[in-house]
């Protein structure tokens, strides 16, 4: 009996690591033979879900599962529960919906040709990165993930080689450093005082003092610069100006939310108690969900729009700290599911959301948005698909956005923090203001018509799905947010 | 046909034409008339078999989890069915109506698709199982009007729409605040469970009591209650069958049905008394009464005026909840039918009238009754219901009205009514005054404003057809009230078995 089982937790095992190196294998692929056709990517990346479904399944039924790995003398851990899979699940599909994507918008428009060929190693290394993060029970394996997605991340974004992508894409490198730095040092004083590197033996281990509270700072300070959370943002808006929608949406979707899940993860075993040090981040949330959505409302330009709205939706996710420290079982509970149902909803809807403005923006020719007025009456599916992500954005029913955002007012004001319902409701007020903004383009009956250039149906079939997944997410959300309540939460 | 199966198949027949009609291309106009008229015809049927079934006992439920603790339920009881199937009645008639009167206009795809989708939300509001499932299609309402408001695309149209984004969203921001409060407190209430709140600690009660007036403060916007009310005149400048949904069927009825949701199916009848909150209702209905009657008073054009009447009659049915006893609650339920169907008469006339002569203030109505005669009759059927003549529905409504006021001891409601049922006449009789009794064009006096070439009848069949149907339907209603499933009988019966306090 016993044998089958180890046998079966052999395969799980496999499975885990093929699914979580493949990517790297197959970007290597496509860099020596760019793909030409969409459907051959997606038929490529389509087992890479089906096989985390799997195991999916078997954390469901079995529970969470872990192991170790030792090269030359370290022991690195690593360990699949319920949120790490479903995120691996939604970093595969955004992936893989990223990378037909990109193959439609070669075919539309003349992408230099080595620029191309240069996507796919970066999106395979990003996508080994991003896993790596989810499973990472390891300071050591989560610094290298966490250096590879922001190498990765930056190479995609210096992909157009035009010079304003390029001083943005610099930009971005330095906080990106900086923040690798501040990390690198608390690290490292978290190693000399408690001797350990995995997880587990730290949350055991560590106690809070100066020195723990120190580390922590560094960490999180880090963590912060590569999330892009208010006040650290700055670098965020211009990397996207001229960045590939497939990068984009990339970006805004995973590379940013996995800082946040790397923060939440040590914040939760280091220091779970830090009711003011929460209460800071918190606020820092709110600041960030009130200025980014004001400097979204006040972008003349759609992609800096859809770019700045990203700072403003990651402040919700920060008032998880607040909600989880030192409150009761239940608000708690409430309050992890909404930041992962947020986070995932914003994933889908924020990519989908990239994509559309990226097919208007492309079909256009313009990405002002005063001179989408007359083009975007002519393109009613990208704008659809557009007003279908901004429903998520929005929280309005039927989305992730919606599910989430009851939760997170159910925990507000059961925890009696009525200061996050007050932010919720000016962070869904300032996104409808923007949102209805870019969608009130396609009822002007007096702009004039521009002629719009065809895409291919695929690139509008992308955003559209994830749009989709967004939305039946809300409704959908009893399977994940099981799965979230049975294991996840250190 | 089980019973999940044949809500799931009443509410996706108009997601489906939705989706359907996004995917057709501009032209294909008879595609689309097909679809529109197939699918209406067929939502009304699952309606009725249900409306049948639910007679025989028969309860028809669609649930599962969304969270823990809180789940997506879509039932019949008949309360719900009552409005589903005024929903699907005039739907039929509003999309006949405005496959007319869009003839040949552009974005008319973009206009049914969203049509549909307002549609199914408003089915959706009507067979919710819970406030939660309310809100989702409340807000979803919400979303799927904003287009056809804004559908002429006209900078005054744009101006309404914000408008009315002004009202609705933060409105429906604090219905959830106040749905996620009430569900922090006392977990999923289904509609019916009314002992909930009952058996809550008496220490609970000003919470409950602050909850309730956050959940009137956001039903209330789409209900258009004083103060509340500031979209619906802006949004008139929307095309005719749209505010002919608008106001008789989607939008302020799915306010109107909350409230009547919320007293009597969340809060219980007895506690909404005992907490004294149905007098705050009546003193709130009373001056939307008053005011809307008052203002619609001072409107030169025909369609603010009947904008300003809704905003008055609607709340009757506000009214009718507030006064404590059953005869009360009649007239609030019964109304919320009769209203629809007077009401999308009014408009479907004087989108003809518009239409047809380009008449769009009252004073150019001379002697349009002997241009229009059709039209002109229907429209007086209308007036003379608002007014509350018998034997035309309206009637009934006031009657049921004084008669609750008595019952629940305030005798002073008696006086709004009467001062309503005047001002209502003077502000309709001048205007049948025009149409009957005053020389016009046809009598060789002046000329129309803008003539439509003349066709066989007075105006399209497409146009007439749903106005006389409706003015049929609200004169039926009135004189065969005492028939099986009558608008009246059905909600005696629904008094009768599940809200006789």
């Amino acid at each position: 009996m016993s044998a089958s089982l180890d046998a079966l937790l052999c395969v799980q095992t496999t499975v885990l690591w093929l699914a979580l190196l493949a990517p790297s294998l197959l970007g290597l692929w496509a860099w020596r033979f760019p793909p030409q056709r969409m459907l051959p990517v997606l038929l490529a990346g389509l087992p890479l879900p089906l096989a985390t479904l799997w195991l999916l399944h078997r954390v469901s039924v079995g529970g969470e599962f872990e192991g170790a790995w030792s090269p030359g003398g370290l022991l690195l851990h690593w360990r699949l529960d319920g949120l790490a899979g479903l995120l691996l699940l939604l970093t595969q599909l955004l992936l893989l919906a990223s990378a037909t994507y990109a193959v439609g918008h070669r075919r539309a428009t003349t992408l230099a040709e080595c620029a191309f060929a240069g996507f796919w190693p970066l999106l395979g290394g990003l996508a080994a990165a991003l896993g790596l993060i989810w499973v990472a029970a390891d300071l050591l394996i989560l610094y290298a993930a966490l250096e590879l997605m922001g190498l990765c991340a930056v190479g995609m974004m210096l992909l157009p080689g035009k010079g304003e992508a390029l001083v943005a894409g610099m930009r971005y490198l330095l906080y990106a450093l900086v923040g690798s730095l501040a990390w690198l040092l608390g690290v490292a004083l978290l190693l000399g005082s408690s001797g350990r590197l995995d997880l587990a033996g730290l949350a055991a281990t560590t106690e809070p003092g100066p020195v723990t509270g120190i580390a922590m700072a560094l960490l999180a300070t880090g963590l912060l610069l590569k999330a892009a959370i208010f006040p650290l943002h700055g670098w965020l808006a211009p990397v996207h100006a001229s960045a590939w929608p497939s990068v984009s949406a990339l970006h805004g979707a995973l590379v940013v939310k996995a800082s946040f899940f790397i923060l939440m993860q040590l914040w939760q075993r280091l220091m779970p108690e830090a009711v003011a040090a929460a209460w800071l981040l918190g606020l820092l949330g709110s600041l960030a969900v009130l200025w980014g959505g004001l400097q979204a409302w006040r972008a003349s330009d759609l992609k800096q729009m859809v770019a700045w709205s990203t700072v403003g939706q990651l402040g919700y996710l920060m008032l998880a700290f607040p909600l989880l420290a030192g409150t009761s079982v239940a608000v708690a509970t409430l309050a992890w599911q909404a930041t992962w149902l947020q986070l995932a909803g914003h994933a889908l809807a924020k990519a989908a959301m990239f994509m559309a403005a990226g097919n208007l923006v492309l079909s256009a020719g313009e990405s002002r948005l005063t001179g989408l007025a007359g083009a975007s009456r002519r393109l009613p599916l990208p704008l659809m698909t557009f007003g279908i992500a901004a429903v998520t954005l929005m929280g309005l029913p039927p989305s992730a956005g919606f599910t989430a955002k009851w939760l997170l007012l159910q925990a507000a004001i059961l925890a009696g923090q009525w200061l996050w319902v007050a932010v919720l409701m000016a962070g869904t007020l300032l996104a409808a203001a923007y949102v209805f903004r870019v969608l009130r383009c396609a009822f002007v009956e007096t702009a004039p018509c521009h002629e719009v250039r065809p895409l291919p149906a695929g690139m509008d079939l992308m955003a559209l799905l994830l749009a989709l997944g967004a939305l039946g997410l809300g409704l959908g959300a009893e399977w994940p947010l099981a799965l979230l309540r049975e294991g996840g939460r250190p | 046909m089980s019973g999940a199966l044949i809500i799931l198949a009443t509410l996706g027949t108009s997601l489906f034409t939705a989706v359907m009609i996004f995917l057709l291309p501009e032209r294909a106009f008879r595609a689309r008339t097909g679809l529109n008229l197939g699918a209406a015809l067929v939502k009304l049927g699952l309606v009725a078999w249900m409306v049948w079934g639910l007679s025989r006992g028969r309860e028809y439920t669609l649930a599962f989890p969304v969270l823990e603790g809180l789940a997506f339920v879509l039932r019949t009881d008949s309360l719900g069915i009552m409005f589903a199937g005024l929903s699907s009645l005039l739907w039929l008639f509003t999309t006949v109506y405005a496959i007319g009167y869009l003839e040949d206009s552009p974005n008319r795809k973009r206009f049914f698709g969203f049509f549909s989708l307002c549609v199914a939300s408003t089915l959706g509001i009507s067979l919710a199982g819970n406030l939660f499932t309310l809100l989702v299609f409340y807000e979803l309402l919400t979303l799927s009007t904003y287009p056809l408001v804004v559908h002429r695309g006209t900078a005054k149209a744009l101006a309404a729409g914000k408008v009315y984004l002004r009202f609705t969203l933060p409105a429906g921001l604090v219905l959830m605040i106040g749905m996620v409060a009430l569900h922090a407190l006392a977990g999923d209430i289904r509609f019916g469970q009314q002992e909930i709140l009952a058996e809550l600690a008496p220490g609970r009660r000003p919470l409950l009591v602050g909850i309730f007036w956050v959940l009137i403060v956001g039903f209330g916007v789409k209900a258009a209650l004083v103060p509340l009310h500031g979209w619906l005149p802006r949004a008139m400048v929307a095309p005719a069958p749209v505010s002919a949904l608008l106001h008789a069927v989607a939008v302020v009825k799915a306010g109107a049905f909350g409230i009547v949701r919320l007293v009597y199916d969340i809060y219980g009848v007895e506690l909404s008394a005992e907490l004294g909150l149905l007098h705050g209702l009546v003193a709130v209905a009373s001056v939307t009464i008053l005011y809307g009657s008052l203002r619609a008073l001072a409107q030169q054009e025909l369609k603010p005026r009947l904008a300003y009447s809704t905003v008055s009659q609607v709340s009757y049915i506000v009214l009718g909840i507030g006064l404590f006893g059953p005869l009360g609650t009649i007239a609030a339920l019964s109304h919320l039918l009769h209203q629809g169907l007077m009401k999308s008469t009014l408009f479907f006339c004087a989108g003809n009238y518009a239409e047809e002569l380009g008449i769009h203030r009252i004073d150019e109505l001379d002697g349009a009754g002997r241009r229009m005669p059709l039209t002109s009759l229907a429209f007086s059927v209308g007036a003379l219901g608002m007014i509350g003549v018998p034997p035309v529905v309206g009637f009934l409504s006031k009657w049921y009205l004084g008669t609750g006021a008595i019952q629940a001891d305030m005798p002073w409601v008696i006086v709004v009514l009467l001062a309503s049922s005047l001002l209502n006449a003077a502000y309709f009789l001048p205007i049948l005054g025009r149409l009957w009794f005053r020389p016009g064009p046809d009598h060789g006096v002046g000329e129309w404003p803008a003539e439509r070439r003349p066709v066989r009848l007075e105006t399209l069949a497409w146009l007439l057809v749903p106005a006389v149907a409706t003015a049929l339907f609200s004169l039926m209603a009135g004189v065969l009230a005492g028939m099986p499933f009558s608008p009246l009988e059905w909600t005696t019966r629904v008094v009768n078995t599940e809200y006789l306090p």
